[in-house]
């Protein structure tokens, strides 16, 4: 039973059968998580014993995979955007919602160090379930949806001031068990032995070489293993950056969850962008769904059948009293209703950070260890409460509030561009800029490093990967594109590309460049629509340039050179329908041969009377 | 500075297929080359079509005199003509409460005709006179400010024409652009006597040499 395979079994068991489920009926993937974790938790199957605490803390490290990804999304100056809602409306939140906690508490009769711990311990919510479920929903670029996401950031920076308070908070005389610190401590302080300024001085490096390199650096490193056109490489890179950060950031005394935000954040302009986002993402699922699980397996059902009216009044009042608070600051920050809703439900629980906070709390013998107890599973419940909270309100509440009222901020962030380019070598290249010199945004994706950087020295967004992928034309927006460019030089990989759009993405407009005339017909049994072979054009611009060489006029070669292009295009049309079937395809093949022959091969006069009726009578 | 006074000359000329057309080509031989003429073959330099708009306006501010020369298609202008004016004659430059840009200039009609001249009279196939026809370009020139003089017309170039009646029009209109050239003041009244600048330029000559 305690074998690692049985565990991993029993944990992808429950998650493939409860999430799909739990969506099924409209209730999101991270309730269904939830609901895995209680069913095969300690209370009800009890297959994962009491080991999920371990399983919590290593799943934690989804929540850091997610902020690097929302902080791939979100590129410097759009940070900078938010830093209005951030300190303000984050500040206010963790501000106000830990002192209304602290004087309920005071009130209650608990000591003024006990009441404040707790005050600021639960003022945190749930980065892990809020992001999760706004994104499922579509919500992250909401009015909501960013004010929440700024709250959740203030929150995460946040904790470190709380860790240095809570040992300050400490109550000896009341003689609960005493831990050294350093042991317990999710972040292990080592350089906590240094006096403050030197410490200061440690984290100010850190962060700047992790501006620096990400900024400068990696692009090269990434280059380098691009180049091998080894994917797992790649991956394992990507892997070895995040986790090399968050390492980096538990020896400084920083929440590895922010520091690899901010390296996201670093990142967001870089050409592997869609590529890294493509190889953290299923790790970061993976890992979330195992984080929830865990949380569901830990709620303590004893406790809660030996106390259900004291723990389930303080998980009601811990919600009520989040819930007015948000509501209130979203009221002063002037969200419009619809969203203030969305705002407050979203954040109205206690936080996976409770969960280490309340631990080093005991540890430091703030808290009693009962009483953490108690708030843990008060916290979990509220936790497993929120999707269903925000079901409620966008069932119930959402429906009362116009059209008009829910319609998405115009100002919110949004870089998907219309357009997604495939292939940026020197067909791809025109195509792109004539688009760009039209205002037209471009999502550029090529597979060749070196391609890219020359290009993006020119100023132009290019992002590696090979677009044949579906999941990196899911994170190049190919769902809400309008038109897919397809560019590539390589043949099959094109055919292979046409197929997964049109397969994916049905909506997607394809314009594509072929090779000839078979690669054309290839395309349209793909369905493509607009084809234009690659060097078709060019071929009859320089014929046209060698008709006026040779004393044509020059709208006349113009003409010829058209007309020729117009029989041409038609004849490759009429033919398509006969592709497949080699035998008649070769005979209409030869009549058009003959048709565009006789259109050109006939004597000076005739050949007037066919490309160039016009005009003039013989002989003016 | 009397004497060595000259206005400039700027042809714009319009023929889809001038490799058919052996009045046209004379006509544009006669001319081309003149000191003081600039000749711009629209079907040659803007084969797509797509003017420019800028390089257009700039060259008419150079000059004084400006010819329209095509053959005379469904009574009017081929298709490149009509984009030129369309295009080049903007609002705010040709035209408009600030379009002053052509003021003062002069505009003429070269055209070469497919029917005789008695053929556009009233009780000819076309029923109106050619500078009924013309109106268009007459108002056009009006709206930009610009005197429109009598137009150059070459009749009956459907009938195969001998190389000597090319020859007489192309010297003939060859002395007409000259003639504008050195003309210091244009009397409009005067030429607007005559229905064709040919006949005033006859008439000219004729007045000359007697």
């Amino acid at each position: 039973m305690d074998s690692f395979l049985f565990q991993a079994f029993i944990y992808l068991l429950a998650a493939v059968v409860s999430v799909p489920l739990a969506k099924r009926l409209g209730l999101g993937s991270v309730l269904g998580y939830l609901f895995a974790g209680i069913i095969i938790g300690p209370f009800v199957f009890n297959f994962v014993g009491m080991g999920s605490e371990d399983v919590l803390h290593f799943a934690e490290f989804g929540v850091v995979m997610m902020l690097f990804l929302i902080g791939l999304e979100l590129r410097p100056e759009l940070l900078w955007r938010l830093r209005g809602p951030i300190l303000g409306l984050g500040g206010l939140q963790v501000g106000v919602t830990t002192l209304v906690i602290f004087l309920i508490g005071y009130l209650f009769g608990f000591t003024w160090k006990i009441s404040l711990a707790i005050g600021l311990i639960l003022a945190l919510s749930s980065t892990a379930i809020v992001l999760q479920t706004l994104n499922e929903k579509g919500l992250m670029k909401t009015e909501a949806g960013q004010s929440s996401f700024s709250v959740l950031l203030f929150q995460d920076m946040a904790v470190i001031p709380i860790l240095a308070l809570l040992p300050l908070l400490a109550a000896p005389l009341l003689g609960f068990t005493q831990h050294s610190t350093e042991e317990v401590h999710p972040a292990g302080f080592t350089i906590e032995a240094l006096p403050g300024w030197q410490e200061a001085i440690i984290v100010a490096l850190v962060i700047t070489a992790i501006i620096i390199i990400g900024r400068f650096l990696v692009r090269y490193v990434f280059r380098f293993i691009a180049e091998t056109r080894l994917r797992e490489v790649f991956t394992a890179f990507a892997l070895f950056l995040v986790i090399g950060i968050a390492l980096a950031m538990q020896i400084i005394g920083l929440s590895a969850a922010l520091g690899t935000f901010l390296a996201g954040v670093v990142l967001a302009d870089s050409e592997y962008r869609h590529e890294l986002e493509t190889d953290i993402e299923p790790f970061k699922g993976l890992l979330l769904g195992l984080f929830f699980i865990s949380v569901g397996a830990s709620i303590d059902f004893n406790l809660l059948r030996q106390e259900p009216y004291l723990i389930l009044g303080l998980v009601t009042v811990l919600i009520v009293i989040k819930l007015v608070i948000l509501f209130i600051l979203g009221f002063v920050f002037k969200m419009r209703r619809s969203q203030n809703y969305l705002f407050a439900f979203s954040l109205a629980q206690g936080g996976e950070f409770a969960f280490v906070l309340f631990s080093f709390a005991t540890q430091n013998s703030v808290i009693p260890i009962p009483m953490a107890d108690t708030l843990i599973l008060v916290v979990a419940l509220s936790m497993g409460l929120t999707p269903m909270l925000m079901i409620l309100n966008e069932k119930l509440l959402q429906p009362r509030f116009s059209t008009l009222d829910q319609r998405p901020e115009s100002d919110s962030i949004d870089e998907k561009n219309p357009v997604i380019i495939a292939g940026f070598g020197r067909f791809g290249q025109i195509v792109g800029r004539l688009l760009h010199a039209n205002s037209i945004g471009t999502t550029v994706l090529d597979s060749k490093p070196s391609q890219i950087e020359m290009v993006r020295r020119f100023g132009y967004k290019v992002f590696y990967g090979d677009a044949s992928r579906l999941d990196l034309l899911h994170s190049a927006g190919a769902d809400e594109a309008k038109l897919f460019v397809l560019a590539v030089d390589d043949k099959d990989k094109a055919l292979e590309i046409a197929e997964t759009v049109k397969k994916h993405f049905p909506n997607l407009e394809i314009v594509a460049r072929s090779f000839d005339r078979r690669h054309t017909h290839e395309l349209m049994n793909l369905g493509v629509k607009v084809i234009h072979r690659e060097t078709f054009n060019s071929a009859l611009e320089l014929g046209a340039s060698a008709l006026k060489l040779l004393g044509f006029r020059s709208y006349q070669a113009h003409r010829a050179a058209l007309t020729f292009k117009h029989h041409d295009e038609k004849s490759l049309v009429d033919l398509h329908e006969h592709w497949g079937d080699e035998e008649a395809f070769l005979i209409q093949t030869r009549l058009k041969n003959q048709d565009l022959l006789e259109l050109l091969s006939s004597d000076e006069e005739d050949k007037e009377e066919n490309m160039d009726h016009s005009w003039e009578r013989p002989g003016t | 500075m009397p004497a060595n006074y000259k206005n400039k000359i700027l042809v714009i000329f319009a023929h889809p297929a001038l490799q058919k057309s052996r009045i046209n080509i004379e006509l544009s031989q006669a001319i081309k080359d003149i000191d003081g003429v600039t000749f711009r073959d629209l079907y040659e330099i803007y084969p797509d079509f797509l003017i420019d708009v800028i390089e257009e306006q700039r060259l008419l501010l150079e000059h004084d005199i400006v010819v329209l020369q095509h053959p005379f298609y469904w009574y009017s202008c081929p298709a490149i003509l009509k984009e030129w004016i369309d295009l080049v004659l903007e609002y705010g430059f040709a035209y408009g409460h600030e379009g002053i840009a052509l003021k003062g200039k002069s505009l003429m009609t070269a055209i070469t005709a497919g029917g005789s001249e008695d053929s556009y009279k009233e009780d000819g196939v076309h029923h109106y006179h050619v500078r009924d026809f013309l109106r268009t370009f007459e108002r056009t020139a009006a709206l930009c400010g610009m005197n429109y003089l009598p137009p150059f017309v070459v009749h009956h170039t459907s009938e195969l024409m001998s190389s000597e009646d090319i020859a007489i029009y192309s010297d003939l209109y060859k002395k007409v652009i000259i003639s504008l050239m050195d003309l210091k003041d244009i009397d409009i009244n005067t030429m607007n006597k005559f229905d064709y600048m040919n006949d005033y330029i006859l008439d000219q000559f004729e007045s000359w040499s007697a």
